[in-house]
């Protein structure tokens, strides 16, 4: 089943023998269309700091794998890649993939399962760890590894981040597996002289396949996107309507290079779509500037956002909450600062 | 057409009490935990999800069989599943955890859910859970239930479209940077997300009405389930606080600071 990939197998097998506690992670490595997903960049330099051998899973239609794996290759602290591809991981759901991470994490001997808090990492990771009978410890936003007693600390926001948990997860949990919160790592990057090593998995399939891809529907949009922009306009409910959010952030967002949030009441309301709200239930963010415009900042929305270096609020009432955590608050009606703030911005 | 007793479907939905969402929690000067002396209530996204199982008989009629709801937790957990009895499922099922005992972890509730499935006399066609709770924030139980049982599983689901002589159920996904739609052969495991629908209240009938509703107690020996948790928590502690950097009372000067922090147009 894992034929062309035997020797790498046999060299990682033999190295973690000798030295039982050396942690060996392996990351699931996510691309869209073969250009590396940055979160998964950041589930790298999560791995690595576990101390250990890293290798990382590319799957997907095989130009896509190919050129994920050049890119995968050059990157820093990657030791091992292993890929796999098939028509059928073109668009996978969940079970398409796990039977493949099962059997290799069956036939070897990692220590470590790591991926994005991603869509895919969410649906995938839990599904194949329960099948190995071992916790998914999600959103991890620091790891530490002791070799000696082989026990990973880890930390994770719980209650929407108004608190956080700190859990180690014990020796007699043989592989932990754990997805990554990427605003809180650093992206690997690639590096002078990083070669890792390549080795093909055979992709392995269901008997009987359970689900299947449709169709995708892509929110098209010449912004940065939401969750690596460094900068951030965000709408709540003051927007009014799809128009009025379009009309007011927009020409903002363009005059700063900012990518576009909403509070979950601006997309509850139809304003904007679903995949741009930042918040608890959507996307954390953590950007050198976020922009909440016409936000009362509940807990959940603040969830998504409170790592922003600088936090901008304009909001007409004083005592809304987001003025708590605000850097810079403005109390004004944002249909006059906002268009003032464009063009007092383009004057400087 | 009346469809065969074998094409009815069983719908079993797994809800958790959590501390309500409009709460402020406070971390315990010991670090133990948070302060849980407080409003709690149906976790948000299984609210979604009890909703809607009740809208899939109400377009699917008597092909839906039953609606079945579970909650594994302190004896309070009763509360939600009364709530859930009221929202129109048929009956419940408690499985109690001692008040004192830490909560159950999502593999071991995954766990518990098999068995109680594996113990139903008919079998379960569709389990429908929240993407995540609101506590813990884990979002992994539907996945681990699935991964467990061998089943389809339809996460973050906005929309849910059955299709009983088939066996297949339409879902559409948020997932990053928009959705997609996928085919699931039946049995399935659903997620809720947000968008998927708006819960109702339950009327003050429906209330009455669901405290005649059976409720099932169980607990962990029962169903062969060992709670302990796995993970050892070392340490809950308040994240580290955010100051207000106070208000600015122009354009001009929020200009200011932003050049200040270097942030200017491109």
């Amino acid at each position: 089943m894992l034929r062309t990939a035997a020797g790498i197998w046999h060299r990682g097998c033999a190295r973690s023998y000798a030295t039982a506690t050396k942690p060996h992670a392996l990351v699931f490595l996510e691309h869209n269309q073969g250009v590396l997903e940055p979160g998964s960049l950041s589930a790298l330099t999560a791995a690595e700091q576990l101390g250990g051998q890293v290798s990382a899973l590319i799957v997907g239609g095989a130009s896509h794998v190919a050129s994920a794996v050049e890119q995968a290759k050059k990157l820093k602290g990657v030791n091992t890649i292993l890929h796999s591809a098939s028509p059928a991981y073109e668009e996978p759901v969940a079970e398409d993939l796990s039977p493949l991470l099962k059997a290799i994490l069956d036939s070897s001997v990692y220590t470590h399962v790591v991926s994005a808090t991603s869509s895919t990492g969410k649906s995938l990771l839990p599904r194949v760890s329960a099948q190995l009978d071992a916790p998914t410890v999600s959103d991890v936003t620091s790891v530490e590894h002791d070799a000696s007693t082989n026990a990973t600390t880890f930390t994770r926001p719980i209650y929407a981040g108004n608190a956080i948990a700190t859990v180690e997860a014990p020796s007699s949990i043989l592989i932990k597996f754990f997805t990554v919160r990427g605003t809180a790592f650093s992206p690997a990057l690639a590096q002078e002289g990083s070669e890792a090593k390549v080795g093909a998995v055979d992709p392995v399939h269901a008997a009987t396949p359970l689900s299947e891809h449709l169709k995708t529907i892509v929110v098209k949009s010449d912004r940065p996107d939401l969750g690596i922009a460094s900068r951030i306009v965000s709408g709540g409910r003051a927007l009014k309507d799809a128009k009025t959010f379009a009309d007011t952030l927009y020409p903002l967002a363009d005059v700063l290079g900012a990518a576009v949030g909403a509070s979950r009441a601006a997309v509850d309301a139809g304003y904007a779509d679903n995949s741009l709200q930042v918040g608890q239930t959507g996307k954390v963010v953590a950007p050198q500037l976020y922009m909440a415009l016409g936000i009362s900042g509940a807990i959940q929305h603040l969830a998504g956002m409170k790592d922003s270096k600088l936090i901008v609020a304009i909001n007409k009432d004083p005592d809304a909450p987001i003025f708590q955590v605000a850097d810079v608050g403005l109390v004004a009606d944002l249909y006059e600062a906002v268009p003032a703030l464009i063009e007092q911005l383009k004057k400087d | 057409m009346r469809p065969s007793p074998s094409r009815l479907l069983n719908i079993l939905v797994p809800i958790k009490r959590a501390v309500d969402y409009a709460v402020k929690i406070r971390v315990n000067p010991q670090q133990t935990g948070i302060d849980t002396n407080v409003k709690h209530s149906m976790n948000p996204f299984d609210e979604i999800a009890v909703e809607e199982a009740v809208r899939l008989r109400d377009r699917l009629k008597t092909e839906v069989k039953q609606i079945k709801t579970v909650s594994i937790g302190p004896p309070k957990s009763l509360d939600v599943l009364r709530q859930a009895l009221a929202m129109g499922a048929d009956s419940a099922i408690h499985v109690e955890v001692p008040e004192s005992s830490p909560a159950p972890e999502p593999l071991a509730v995954a766990k518990a859910l098999q068995a109680i499935i594996a113990r139903e006399k008919e079998p379960v066609d569709m389990v429908i859970l929240g993407k995540q709770a609101i506590d813990d924030d884990s979002g992994v139980t539907g996945q681990m239930l699935a991964g467990l049982l061998g089943w389809s599983q339809a996460t973050f689901a906005s929309k849910v479209e059955v299709d009983v002589s088939k066996g297949e159920v339409t879902v559409t996904r948020e997932i990053d940077g928009g959705g997609e739609e996928i085919r699931c052969k039946l049995p399935v495991i659903i997620t809720t997300d947000l968008r998927l629908n708006e819960p109702r209240y339950a009327s003050l009938p429906n209330i009455m009405k669901a405290k005649k509703k059976p409720v099932e107690k169980l607990n962990a020996e029962a169903l062969g389930v060992d709670f302990t948790p796995q993970l050892k928590t070392l340490k809950i502690s308040e994240p580290p606080k955010r100051v207000g950097g106070g208000k600015v009372t122009s354009v001009q000067e929020l200009v200011a600071k932003l050049k200040e922090a270097g942030i200017t147009a491109v």
